[in-house]
Order: structure tokens, then sequence, then C-alpha cells
């Protein structure tokens, strides 16, 4: 298949679910009796307006990272649902030890960072390692793992253990500025520092799948286990080291907002990113560029949600055209990706004189 | 003894869990009498278990009616929260039965999406599973703010709705309770436990329970739930014995998703909270997919998964950190008894796994004075991931469970 | 012999790129066993999906007792009383045989007494062992056993049993002898015998000439997808049929010189394999030693242990036993990598699970395996433009047709497939190729080059581990000869003067 063979294939399919999901959210609209045209061009406006151009640079770049850990998992076809709660403990952790320790400017930030990664990784390593021996379903002992890591930030951060009580909410200990990891001012908002290496990271990601031995290997398992195996692949090392690989990357969800924000833990930081993660890697089809559209497309339609209220419509209009988008995205992948395939039998067939039998 | 081990492993199934069960119970009687910790056996903790344990098993009876034909489905969550809103909208309207049918029919809509997505385009069974769970919350949340906020002048709660009249089994109700205040050991735990069986029943609780032996049957014992496992084992065997593997798989996870949605109904027609809540779900349809797990995809399996799971909530809630600390104690006198059994029986490694969890287990109860009650409520969860880690390898998932199958493109 | 029990006119059935069938006649007798003969990939096994609804044709029509038939599905068939048992049985594992016949048939009878009644009688028609109730145990109880527990002649009884259950009168026999030992073949040919006393027509689908003129009453020829002709067993020779089927002479084997050295490459020592179920060992005590340019040939009838000796070798199994030398090292701890890093090339029997990525281009499935080591990886990296260079090469030089190094391997033919797995085994200098079937499923052409290959290779001071079923393709190139027997090596042969008769009995342990 050519190049560009393969890059229409790749545009057309998100294209056409993202169409079949606003005709639906139109339709939706329009029986509840909203006008769509109004909510379009309301979202539309938003673009130039405030802050949501930063903000949605922000909020994309956070999304960017749950989906780049979720996709690490998905090249091998393992399902890491746990990023949520590899996120959260990373963060809280990340938040404790961050307001505790005294450190100069650069090491402070990076201590935290690497304390991120490190927590990530940890909360992941059991059910890599239960996958890796045991043969657990990685999706069921990630999920457990996303309930207790809720008990868990709950009983770091009480007061009794790591946190503070401050008038109502419960709070780490708040992140001296030299933990902070400084932004850039643009217009009126500010550009979290962290965005950049979210962007880094998404130049090695490309580059660990597509250049690396171990990219290779990761991208083989999950294509067949067995072929890989037998092509002298170490499933059992390949599924530990890529889980963790994507435990360690959940570890840094929670820092654009915790170093370029909040600067604090608290029982009412954001949730929920590890899910968006996963809609968004299978949005941008597991490629570091297609993520970095469906998370921008995604932040997007977050922020300009808000002034859909002003002209009387239900923002949670965005939620379902969200679902929606990634409904119809992973069906039109798939039927894209048969009807490459029968293409390129007929094209080989075509451009092959031998005669050829039936498969028996 | 090595002799009344074997006839007890010749028993039928329905005789050896009866059996374990008393021993369980005898277990924790035994944590009463010596810990004083009088709520792990009260009536008061079974009701709560089986009002928290309800939404629990219908969501794994979703689960199992949906991976017996194969389909993964860890939509159910969205499913449920689908049910919540179709039952709280019902039943604001309609009242307690419209609001079961109402949970029914949307939870049973988010089926046919799972549906239509793994069956009819071969999604990944996953990857479809968490779109689901999106689109269902996404849209319930819509919904939520469309319909419920002028009635309630909340966009993320309905406003209240009627329940069912509570009603207890006469005679066995007041009976236990007699014997429960007794407070005999054994006999009086075993009637608290009871009690919540029989007391303070509401339709749908009374419905939660007999779907599990109906589901057996359905799926065990008629032509039809035949076909329906046949398309889990070996959907290519099947299709070639004439079986319509795509209708049987459509029934299949539209029937999954209705009684997810019946699992929501339950949680907008319980008696603490009636009505719909925003998040109330909160990750019930993923712990029912733990539970019909932790059953080895079998109805009396899964109503053991969702009792654990609802009795430990309960516990929590009604007697906090101490009482789950006080398990903690019935746990090592199971580790014990099961490493007696196994050494009996000449396992010398499970015996010694068993041994070392007990001792473990025990080291952790004398150590600490009280479970923090952050993880308490979790203490299920954990449960499940050790069952997983240690019986991995006995589970028993339908063999065709989650791969992909193609009409006509058997071997 | 009144009307046809089932008569075929003018199939054609096309798959992008190619014609499985075209134009194909097939009439069958009532009360005839009937069979359809062809090399692999002539179309039988489309032909019969179509008759049994499993498929549907793009041209052609369906007759059954001279009634025109539409199938859309199985049912359909079935309904007009054709049954068909697949090459690879259909049953579920965890169902019980009970489960595993009354499956898609519960209106025949229900699904209760009357019914197991049913299928203890049919039971004994079909002679299934299983099923005879021994001992004290009631009658009905082993229809109660789990089908995994079954070995594969009852698995095939229980097939047919669920046939006639159906109240099928037309039987389509899918490659049934494949997986039988010869005793086992004769007992089903008693079987088919009988049931054609009592006015069962049997289709029986095979390329093996000998069985098809020990069972048929009329054998249909297909080649390349057309009919080439019916014709009686007693009337024309092996020589004629075998023309009919391959279009010229069959490849045979041809004698060559003998480039064995006596420096050993692989030797395997005691190797033992437990089962991981728990059952008898997979292998146990075996040894053998393969020489530079030497071509030591396993036969042995499948199943009896073949995967997993490969596979033990190939360090793809754990836990087990013995040693393995290759060169006079002892590589028995290595993984699967290290062992190819020192020269091992794998030939997987199943290619497109073992050996390919069937949505990978090609150049990246001549990666796969040599990742680690130059020319391909460096220091952890992988060198795309020398992967698509030596990719080149090998379409050029083992003739792997195709449009380019960019196409996805699940669009290439098997033949093609194979092909490029061979060149890309043989890469890279090895010192040993362990192959197993490597020309299952492959055309003639594709074969007759990789036979070539094989033995430019052998001269080369390859030595060679080949594991086949295929008694042609084993005599034709082994030098030496080991039968393989539950998992032990029972004997040895030489292959200039064994026969396939005196193996076949080797293989099943009749001669001991």
């Amino acid at each position: 298949m050519t190049a560009v063979a393969r890059l229409r294939g790749a545009v057309v399919a998100p294209l056409l679910a993202i169409g079949v999901a606003g005709l639906l959210c139109a339709v939706a609209l329009l029986v509840s009796g909203a006008s769509p045209w109004t909510a379009v061009t309301t979202v539309l406006s938003q673009l130039g307006s405030g802050t949501v151009a930063v903000d949605t640079v922000n909020s994309a770049a956070v999304y960017y990272l749950a989906a780049l850990a979720v996709a690490v998992g998905f090249q091998m076809r393992l399902f890491n649902i746990g990023v949520e709660g590899q996120f959260r403990v990373a963060a809280c952790v990340a938040a404790i030890v961050g307001g505790t320790v005294v450190l100069p400017p650069v090491l402070h930030t990076l201590l935290i960072i690497v304390v991120a990664v490190l927590t990530g990784a940890a909360w992941i390593a059991i059910p890599a390692l239960l996958k890796a021996y045991r043969g657990v379903s990685e999706v069921i002992s990630t999920i457990m793992l996303n309930a207790i890591a809720t008990g868990m930030i709950a009983f770091l951060i009480r007061p009794e253990t790591f946190g503070e009580l401050r008038g109502n909410n419960i709070t780490t200990p708040p992140i001296p500025e030299s933990g902070w990891f400084p932004g850039v001012p643009v217009g009126s908002g500010t550009i979290f520092g962290m965005v950049f290496v979210a962007a880094a990271l998404g130049v090695g990601y490309w580059f660990l799948l597509g250049r690396t031995r171990f990219g290779f290997e990761l991208r083989a398992s999950g294509e067949s286990t067995t072929a890989a195996s037998a092509g002298g692949v170490n499933a059992r090392r390949t599924i530990v080291v890529a889980l963790l690989l994507s435990g360690a990357i959940a570890g840094l969800i929670g820092l654009p907002e915790l170093l370029g924000r909040d600067h604090a833990y608290t029982l009412s930081s954001p949730q929920g990113y590890g899910f968006t993660g996963i809609a968004i890697a299978l949005l941008g089809r597991n490629h570091p560029v297609g993520i970095a559209l469906g998370a921008l497309l995604w932040a997007f339609l977050d922020k300009s949600a808000v002034a859909l209220d002003v002209v009387g419509i239900p923002r949670e209009i965005v939620l379902i055209m969200q679902g929606l988008i990634v409904l119809s995205v992973v069906v039109a992948y798939e039927l894209v990706r048969r009807m490459e395939q029968r293409a390129e039998q007929r094209r080989v067939a075509a451009g092959t004189p031998e005669p050829v039998g039936a498969a028996s | 003894m090595t002799a009344l081990v074997e006839r007890v492993r010749t028993l039928p199934g329905w005789a050896r869990s009866a059996l374990i069960a008393t021993g369980l119970v005898l277990a924790l009687s035994i944590t009463v009498t010596l810990t004083g910790q009088t709520q792990l056996a009260s009536s008061g903790t079974s009701q709560a278990a089986v009002g928290l344990g309800l939404p629990i098993l219908f969501a794994a009876l979703g689960g199992l009616w949906s991976e017996r034909a194969g389909i993964i489905n860890i939509g159910l969550e969205g499913m449920m929260v689908l049910g919540t809103w179709g039952a709280a909208w019902a039943g604001y309207y309609g009242g307690p039965w419209a609001a079961m049918l109402g949970g029914l029919v949307f939870g049973g809509l988010g089926g046919l999406v799972h549906a239509v997505a793994t069956i009819t385009f071969h999604v990944n069974h996953i990857v479809s599973g968490v779109a689901v769970t999106l689109l269902g919350t996404g849209l319930t949340k819509y919904l939520a703010t469309l319909v419920f906020a002028p009635l309630s002048q909340n966009p993320r709660q309905s406003p209240r709705i009627d329940g069912f009249t509570e009603f207890s089994v006469p005679g066995i109700s007041e009976g236990l309770a007699a014997v429960e205040a007794q407070q005999r050991v054994f006999v009086s735990d075993l009637a608290g436990l009871l009690s919540g069986l029989v007391t303070g029943l509401t339709p749908i609780v009374v419905l939660g329970i007999v779907l599990v032996p109906v589901s057996y049957w359905a799926l065990w014992r008629t032509a039809f739930g035949l076909r329906l496992r046949s398309t889990g084992e070996s959907p290519v065997a099947a299709e070639s014995l004439g079986v319509h593997v795509v209708a049987h798989r459509y029934v299949a996870v539209v029937t999954s998703g209705g009684l997810a949605g019946l699992g929501g109904a339950a949680l907008v027609l319980n008696s603490a909270q009636l009505g719909y809540l925003e998040n109330q779900v909160g990750g019930r349809g993923y712990i029912g997919l733990a539970a019909m797990i932790f059953g080895n995809w079998r109805p009396a399996g899964l109503l053991t998964g969702s009792a654990l799971f609802g009795y430990v909530d309960g516990l929590q809630l009604r007697a906090g950190g101490e009482a789950v600390h006080a398990l903690l104690y019935t746990a090592t006198l199971v580790a014990v008894a099961g490493a007696v059994l196994w050494a009996i029986r000449r396992m010398w490694t499970a015996a010694a796994v068993a041994l070392g969890a007990g001792v473990l287990v025990y080291t952790v109860y004398w150590t600490i004075e009280s479970v923090p009650s952050e993880f308490a409520s979790y203490a299920p969860q954990l449960v499940t991931l050790i069952v997983l880690a240690a019986a991995s390898q006995r589970l028993r998932p339908p063999a065709w469970l989650g791969e992909p199958y193609r009409r006509g493109e058997g071997s | 012999m009144s009307a046809e029990a089932v008569e075929l006119r003018g199939i054609t059935k096309r798959f992008p790129g190619v014609v499985a069938n075209d134009g194909v006649d097939l009439a069958v007798h009532t009360g005839e066993v009937h069979a359809l003969c062809g090399e692999n990939g002539a179309g039988k096994s489309t032909l019969m999906k179509i008759l049994y609804g499993m498929q549907a044709p793009d041209e052609g029509t369906i007759a059954v007792g001279g009634a025109e038939m539409h199938f859309r599905t199985p049912a359909d068939a079935i309904a007009a009383g054709i049954g068909m048992v697949h090459q690879h049985f259909m049953l579920a594992d965890n169902l019980t045989i009970a489960e595993n016949v009354l499956l898609g048939a519960e209106k025949q009878h229900g699904i209760g007494r009357a019914a197991r009644a049913r299928i203890s009688e049919l039971a004994g028609t079909v002679g299934l062992a299983a099923a005879d109730g021994s001992g004290a145990r009631s009658a009905g109880a082993p229809l109660d056993m789990l089908v995994e527990h079954l070995g594969v002649a009852d698995r095939q009884r229980i097939e047919i049993l669920k046939v006639l259950y159906r109240g099928a009168r037309t039987v389509i026999l899918d490659e049934p002898t494949a997986v039988l030992v010869p005793q086992e073949v004769e007992e089903l040919f008693a079987t088919v015998r009988a049931m054609r006393g009592e006015g069962y027509t049997f289709l029986f689908i095979s390329h093996k000439l000998d069985e098809v003129r020990a069972i048929a009453d009329r054998i249909t020829v297909l080649r390349r997808g057309r009919t080439v002709g019916t014709v009686d067993p007693r009337e024309v020779g092996n020589a004629e049929l075998a023309e009919m089927m391959v279009g010229s002479e069959l490849p045979s084997p041809e004698s060559r010189d003998s480039s064995v050295t006596d420096r050993e490459v692989l030797r395997v020592e005691g190797l033992g394999l437990p089962d991981p179920a728990g059952g008898r060992d997979l292998l146990d005590g075996l040894d053998l030693v393969v020489h530079a340019g030497e071509v030591l040939g396993i036969a042995g009838v499948e199943g009896n242990g073949q995967t997993e000796l490969v596979e033990t070798v190939m360090g793809m199994r754990r836990h087990a036993r013995g040693r393995v030398l290759l060169s006079g090292v002892d590589v028995s701890g290595l993984s699967t990598m290290a062992r190819r890093e020192r020269g091992i090339g794998y030939v997987p029997e199943d290619r497109s699970r073992h050996a390919l990525l069937g949505d990978q281009p090609l150049w990246a499935n001549r990666v796969l395996g040599f990742q680690s080591r130059p020319p391909i990886g460096r220091h952890g990296l992988i060198d795309r433009g020398a992967a698509r260079t030596d990719t080149e090469r090998i379409v050029a030089d083992f003739d792997v047709r195709t449009p380019g190094i960019d196409v996805m391997a699940s669009a290439l033919s098997g033949g093609n497939q194979q092909k490029l797995v061979v060149g890309r085994e043989l890469s890279g200098d090895p010192v040993l190729l362990i192959a197993a079937h490597p020309t299952r499923g492959v055309d003639v052409g594709a074969q007759a080059g990789i036979w070539a290959e094989l033995r430019r290779a052998r001269r080369a001071g390859l030595a060679v581990l080949l594991v086949s079923a295929d008694l042609d393709e084993l005599i034709g190139l082994s030098d030496r000869l080991a039968v393989i027997l539950g998992g032990r090596l029972v004997g040895t042969a030489d292959p200039a003067t064994v026969t396939p008769e005196e193996l076949g009995t080797a293989m099943t342990g009749a001669t001991r």
C-alpha cells in the first residue's frame, strides 16, 4: 500500500466519524428543541475568545499524556484501564513529596517528576506481574486498582497522614515555588511548561515504536503473540515493560496542572483523565500525531462547551458528541481496515500473473 | 479423616457449597465470639449487604449473559448509568414498577449499541465497552440536565420518586429476629445473616435473587441457552450447525444491557436515596463484572461474589474499620482451615501457601488496631485481586470470549 | 440410483483476486460413496462450503433429489438432508458430548430424555466407543463427558453422529482421514460401508488416491477450480487419476548425492516435556542428532509430539527436561532469540499464526526474528533501510510474487507467504533450519520451489530438521528418517529403501 493511500485511510475514517457524530448530535439538539446552528456557531466563536485557546492547549497536553499512556499498552493489545488510578496516585504522592522536601529550583521539579513517574509505574506493577506470570486479565486488575487508588489517596491526604485541612477541602502541603514548572505567558493566559514535555514525549513515543527493537517487538506482540514468540520476542518481558512504561507515562498526567497551576493535590483535584485518554488514544489510532489532533479536538470541545449554557443549550451535548465520535470512529476504523485489506488482496492478485487456487 | 475428605469430594456441587457456606458462617461466628464484633453477623449488616449487593448482582448477571455468548462487556457501567436515568424518569411519572421497566429498557438500549459495534461491526469488545460507557454517561448527563433540571432545579439530581413498600416474609422474619436476639453462638449469627434475605424486601430484591436460578435454567437447561453458550464456546461450530450466531449474540448482549439497567434501577429504588443522582453508579458496573469473574462465569458463583462485595460494603458502612479489621481474623481462620484440608489431601504446596497467607493476614491483624476506613470500603476489590492472582488458572471463561468472529470465515 | 442425491451445476465462486470455483459440475447418485479429489487449493473445500450453505455461489445451481435449492445458511442445507463433517472438527471442547450433538437440533427430540435415547442409539451406528457406556456407570453418563477429554477418532464419530441426528441422508466428509492412523481409517471405512448399506450417501473429499480408490464408487476430480471429469475407480489407474489432479506428473522427489558430513550441528539428549494439563508427558526421553549437510526427517501421525519437539528445540516451551546442544554448545537455558542468534532458522507449521504478521508489510515481516542482530538490528534500533533491501533480495531470489514489499503479508497467497518465510529463515547464514510442514497448503509450483531451496541449502552445509506429514516430502528430502510416536522416537529408517507402507506401520506402532 502506498503512503498516500495509507494517509487517506487514516484521515477519511475519523472525518467520517466526526461527521456522523455531529449529525447525530444535531438530531439530538433538534429533538430537544435547540438549534444545532446556534450550537456550532457558539462553539466555534469561542476559538478566539478569552483564554479558550490557551486553556485548550493546556488541557490537550494533559489529555495527550493520558492518551500516550494508554496507547503504549494498546500497541500490544494491552488495555490499561487503570491509567486513571495510576495518574491520581502518582499526582498525590508527587504532591506530597514536592510539598515536603526542600530543594533548589530545577532539582526540586525534577524530583517531583521522577517521583510521579516511579509511582505511576509502581501502581501498575501489580497488574503487570499478574498478567505476565499468572495470566490475569489486566482489564479487571487495573479496574480494581482504580477503586483501590481512590482509597489510597483518601488515606494519604487525610490530615492524620500527610494532608492538611484548608477550609472545606483536604489538601497536600503546597509545593514551594522552587518545585514549580514555569509556563509561557500567552495573551491573558499561560501555557504550562509541561506542554513541551508532553510534545517531546510524543516524539519519543514515535521513535520508540517505529525505530527501536522494543517498539517492533511491542507491535509484533500486539498483532500476533504466537508469531512474536516464534520470532524470539520474550512475551513476559514485553508485557511487563510495556505496562510499566504505560504506568510511568500515566504518572505524568497530573503534573501539568500540579506544577503549573494548582501546586497541591486536593480531594477535589480533577478526575477522569484516564478514561479520556482511552477515548483519545482510540480516536488517534495510537498514532502520535493522530492522538495530538484528537486531544486538541477533545480539549476544545470541553473548553468551548461552557459558552453553550449561555445560549440555553445544555453543555452536556458535548459529552454526547465526544461519546459518539469515539464510537463512530472505532466502527469507521474497523470498516476502513477491512476495505483496505480486501482492496490490497485484489491488487496483489491482479498484479501477479500466477494462477492461484482457493485457500482450502 | 482422609476418607471423610474423599467422601466430601464426591458430594454433589450444591452439598459441597452448603458445607463450605456452613464453614464460613462458623468462622464468622467464632470471630464474633472472640472479638465481640457483633455487627459481623447482625441482621442490620445483612440487610445492608443485600441492598448494596443487589445492583452488583444485576450487573454481574448482565456480564454472565453477555460473556457466555463470547462478548466481553465492560460497557456494563455505561448501561447501568443509562438505567439509572431511565428508572428515575419512568419512576417519576409511573411509580416503582415503571422505574424497573425504564431501567430495563434504557440499559437494553445501551446493550444494543454495544451489540451493534461488536457483533455487526466487529469492533474490539473492550474498546466498544469503553465507548459505550463514555456515551452512556454523556447521554445520561445531557438528559438529566434537559429533563430533571426543570423539575428539581438541579441538573445532577432527579426529584424524589416513589419506592416500593418493603415487606418481610411473615413468620420466618420474626422467627429469625427472635433467634438472633438470643445471642447463641453460631445459631444466632446464622439467623442474623439469613434475616437480610427475608426482612425489608422489595420486589426488585426478589427479582434479583430469583434471576440467578432463572439465568441458570435459561442458559443451561434450555435449547436456547445451549445455543447461546455455544456461540461463546465455539461460534464456528455453532454456525456450522445452523445456529444463528449473530441473533443469539444480539439477544445475549441486549439482555445483558437490560440486566445492567435493572441494576441502575435498583440504585434508583434504594430506599436511602430514591431517585437519580449523578455518579451514583460509581463503578458498580465494573464491580459486577469482577464479581462474575470471581464466580467463574457461573450463576451461583457470581451470587457469591456479589454477596461478598455487598457484605463488606455493608459491614464497613454500618460498623466501620474495626469490624472490617475483625474480618481479618475470620480470614486467618479460613486460611488455616484451608491449609489443614489441603494437608490432609497431601497437596503440600497449596497447604503451604494457605498457611503462609494465614500467618500474613494474622500479622496484619495483630499489628494494626483498625483498618483505615478509607481502605475498608475497598476490601472487596483487594479480595478480588487476590482471588484472581491465586485462582486464575482454575477459572474457566468461555473459550471464545473476546475473540473476533465473522460469519462464514470459519475454516 | 434414481434421482441424483445432489447435483451441482456451473458453480462459480470468486474471492478477491481468486476464482475458487469456475463452472464446477458435480452429480452424486443416491446411496453411493462419491469421492471429490484434487490438490490443495483445487477448490474442493469452497465447493463443499457452498453445498453446505456456508458461502453463497456467485453463479450456478444446486439441486437436491431433483429439486433446485438455495442455501443461505447451513440450516437450509441441513433441512434438505445434507450434513457436513469438517476437516477441522467443529466441536466445542467445553460442552458435553450430548450438548455438542444437540446443539442446533434441539427441535428434533427436545433436549431431554428422548433426545438422549436417540443419541445413544445413533452412537451405535457410528461406532462411538466413548458413549457405549462401560461397566457400572449408567449408559447415559458418558454423554455428559466434556468433549475435550476425547481422542481424535471419537471426535470424528461425534461429528458424524451430529449429522445423522439431524436426519442427514447425504454426508460430506471433508478430508476425514487426515487426522487418523491407518487402523482408524479402516474402522472409519467399515462404518461408511455399513452406512452405505443402510442407504446413506457420502461425499468423500480427499487428495489421497489410495484411500479414494478403496472407498469410492465414483470419483470427480477438480483442478484449479474446474471439474476435470468424473470416473469409475475400477476403470482408471492411479497414474491417470494423478494426472487428472495435477495436470502433469506428480512432483516426485529426485535422487541426489549425499552431502552429509560428520559434524554435529544439533544434538538433543533426553528431551522431555510434561503436559501442562497434567496428562502423560508430551515428550519423553527423546534423543536425536542432525549433522551439517544432512536432512533428518521426523515422520509420525500428527499429534505425537512433533509440534512440541520443534517448539522445545526453539526454546518456546517451558519446563522441558534434557539438553539441546547446538554445534556442541548447550543452549537448553537460552531464550528463543538467543537460539536464533546462534544460527537456528525456523519455519513453523502454522505460517499465519507463527511466522507472519498479517497486517504488517513484507519488509516488517523480514524483521521478525532478526530484530536483534545486524544487518537489521543494531544497538536496540531497527535499520529500516537494511530490512527493505534484504526483503527485495528475498522477493527476487525466492520468486515471491508480489507487487512490492509494502503490501501486507496477509494479501499474499499461501505459497508466496511461505516462500517469503523460507527466504527469511535462510538469511543470516543459519547453521540449522527447523522446518515444520514447509509446503503445507501451498500450490504445486511453490512447493517445488521450496523443495529446491531446501536442497540447495543442504548442499551448502545446512543441517535441517524436517517435520512433515507428507511422506513423499519426507522421503524425497531426508537423508535419514526418525519415527515419532507418543512423544518418543521409536525407530529410524533409510529413505532410500523404505516404502510409505512400511513407514506407515511404524508410525502407528503396529510393528512392535
